[in-house]
């Protein structure tokens, strides 16, 4: 393998919607370097690479940051960090103004003022939302951004996180980057469990297949605290499609029901995940399939339902249009989706401070990588992508001092670039794939996947430990034919990695705190002494286990 | 299944192998593009919205319960033209305007 060394003052891992406001940020308020690493094409990549049509997260007029905060600590059951909740909802507004000053559509009424949908979401067009920010970032001069480059594992020296190390996708070259600071944005982690289309179609999932949990990966293998994994995201989406629901459900209003016509959703509660246990309740009372009522919307809602799809999931519309059966007259059936871990939308990630700043120094955290803010959604990652800026450059201030400069691979770089090229070539008896499906068979069987109803037992995760943990093992044996099959083996690492920590945050809460998300079979009701987070730091040689008091907002 | 491409349309370009989100697809001794893995495609269509010759289709696996129906993308200006095909007919049009949002 070739190698490179890239030297900057800042190190951005992901260039997806905070990793891109980060970079902006960075750029248009001062002259440090910048780099931005990212696996694929800052232009398409991670979650919002078809688009997105509405900002979930947006304080509209006569509420404040703290309503936001509230609702977001209700439906997560009181897990949240209040005080990281309230820093991101005081800029919501103001990363929206400033996106859509930069090109984003956002629908507006004859006085110019934002349309809603319900009190805290906007409609928007947002099929190139990534395009928007990718230009952004690209005309930032003390930016550079290096695309194709998956990078494994963080640099660290004596306790300081000091850069990353990885590898070009496309032309092999093994790359070093050093910086004062790291910023971790890479996004959650999809593909641990078996997914609802698991024979031909597996990717066809709701959250983006790529984000492979390699910012939890690489955090957990240098030693970072990650919190509240346990509270996992399943999402209640269009059969087959895996497209989001929420443009039909808050968008026409319309209800759940089930297949005798009953709305059901007031039976178990209307928090997110109650609305997904309603589902799989109804389904296991043999009252299914369930559907959200779409019968009776007139031509021209179709129409704009059509489109609405194709701004965000193409697929849909596809769907819609080959099966004849439009949403006028037949109501859309719902399912529930495997799980996934994603800060964006639950609690789940490093745990950070207000700055944004990991355990281990040196590295910060925005977006669905970072934990304790569920609900943030895009808004909410832009924000913390700014909030995180800001961090680093606090940071910075006292920790700027240059490196010595030096060609030299260090050490660990070396050894780095020997691990990639033992695998490159390496005549295993198994591939990636092969182990992967391995995985996502033990996580659905017995670690709370679709096949249970998302219900696990302690006797289950410990089948399901013992299997990753034989699966860390064989991991290294597998056959690598090329570089898209190294990059297949750190995936699967990562995804391995993830699936590891999240059993132990499972086994750990012994109590049911949200149904589907985290469902006990050994516990099955609220605890409270189980009023704490969770937490976990892996040493090495297992998986150390810790409980932290909640934090209200205005609390230090 | 997700993305089919037609490699006699296929000029060798290389936008779509460079924008896909997931390094899914490559070019073959041919310099033609093709889909490495299968499986693997978020049918994400960012591919096809590269593409200068309209060689991607968008398909919906019969495993998703699809029967043949694919998506073209065609550009007008900065709108898209999404057209839905069975077998060599159109079925159906959709103009997509950046500028309009979405309206729920
Ligand atoms: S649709 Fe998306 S994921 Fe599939 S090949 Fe095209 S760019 Fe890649
Ligand atoms: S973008 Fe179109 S023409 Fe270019 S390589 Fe891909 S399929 Fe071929």
């Amino acid at each position: 393998m070739e190698r490179i060394i890239i030297e900057s003052d800042v190190l951005i891992i992901g260039g997806g919607t905070a990793g891109c406001y980060a970079a902006i940020t960075l750029g248009e308020r001062t002259d440090l370097k910048v780099a931005v690493v990212e696996k694929a094409d800052i232009r398409r990549s991670g979650c919002l690479a078809a688009g997105v049509n509405a900002l979930n997260a947006y304080i509209t007029k006569g509420h404040q940051p703290i309503d936001y905060v509230r609702y977001a600590a209700k439906d997560a059951e009181g897990i949240v960090r209040e005080d990281l909740l309230l820093d991101i909802c005081e800029r919501l507004n103001h990363v929206t103004e400033d996106l859509e000053s930069r090109g984003l559509t956002i629908l507006k009424d004859e006085n110019g003022e934002y349309v809603s949908r319900g009190w805290r979401n906007l409609k928007i067009n947002g099929e190139n939302i990534k395009p928007i920010l990718a230009k952004e970032v690209r005309c930032q001069k003390n930016v550079s951004v290096y695309e194709h480059v998956n990078v494994t594992d963080l640099r660290y020296e004596s306790d300081q996180v000091s850069g990353a190390y990885g590898f070009g996708i496309g032309d092999g070259i093994f790359y070093e980057f050093r910086a004062k600071a790291v910023l971790i944005a890479t996004g959650g982690a999809a593909g641990m469990y078996r997914p609802n289309n698991p024979e031909k179609d597996p990717h066809q999932m709701w959250y983006c297949p790529f984000n492979t949990g390699a910012g939890y990966s690489m955090g957990i293998l240098a030693g970072a605290e990650m919190t509240t994994f346990e509270m996992r995201f399943i999402a209640l989406r269009c059969k087959d499609t895996i497209a989001p629901t929420g443009t039909i459900a808050q968008g026409i209003g319309a209800k759940q029901i089930n297949a005798a016509d009953e709305v059901y959703e007031e039976k178990y509660g209307l928090t997110t995940s109650e609305r997904l246990w309603g589902t799989v309740s109804e389904n296991l009372a043999g009252r299914g399939p369930c559907y959200l009522k779409t019968r009776g919307i007139d031509s021209a809602h179709e129409e704009d339902l059509y489109k609405a799809y194709l701004n965000m999931a193409p697929l849909q519309t596809l769907k819609w249009i080959d099966s004849e059966k439009n949403p006028s007259r037949y109501d859309v059936e719902i399912e529930g989706t495997e799980p996934y871990v994603t800060g964006g939308h639950t609690g789940s990630g490093y745990w950070i401070d207000r700055e944004r700043a990991t355990t281990l120094k040196g590295l910060f955290a925005a977006g669905d990588v970072a934990g304790g803010a569920p609900q943030k959604y895009v808004t909410g990652a832009l924000a913390e992508g700014e909030i995180a800026a800001e961090g680093i450059l606090r940071y910075l201030k006292d920790h700027g001092s240059v490196e010595k400069k030096s060609t030299a691979l260090s050490r660990q770089a070396k050894e780095k670039k020997e691990e990639y090229e033992t695998y490159l070539g390496q005549n295993g008896i198994f591939s990636a794939e092969q182990l992967e499906i391995r995985m996502q068979k033990l996580m659905d069987e017995y670690a709370g996947g679709i096949k249970t109803s998302y219900q696990y037992s302690e006797a289950g995760l410990k089948v399901a430990e013992e299997g990753i943990d034989d699966l860390l093992k064989e991991w290294k044996q597998i056959s690598v034919t090329d570089i898209d099959e190294l990059l297949a083996v750190y995936e699967l690492r990562d995804r391995l990695v993830v699936s590891k920590v999240l059993i132990h945050h499972l086994r750990e809460r012994k109590e049911t705190r949200w149904h589907s998300f985290q469902e006990n079979a050994d516990h099955r009701e609220k605890d409270t002494q189980y009023e704490c987070y969770i937490n976990s730091v892996y040493t090495g040689e297992g998986v150390r286990m810790l409980r932290r008091k909640l934090v209200k907002a205005g609390e230090e | 299944m997700g993305v089919v491409i037609d490699q006699n349309k296929c000029i060798g370009c290389g936008s779509c192998m460079r924008i896909c989100p997931g390094n899914l697809i490559r070019t073959n001794a041919e310099g033609k593009a093709y889909l490495k893995k299968e499986r693997d495609c978020w049918s994400c269509t960012s591919c096809m919205k590269e593409c200068p010759v309209k060689a991607i289709a968008l398909v919906l696996s019969p495993e998703m319960g699809g029967r043949g129906a694919k998506f073209v993308i065609s550009k007008k200006e900065k709108k898209i033209c999404w057209t839905a095909y069975r077998d060599q007919e159109v079925i159906r049009e959709i103009i997509t305007d950046p500028e309009e949002s979405n309206k729920y």
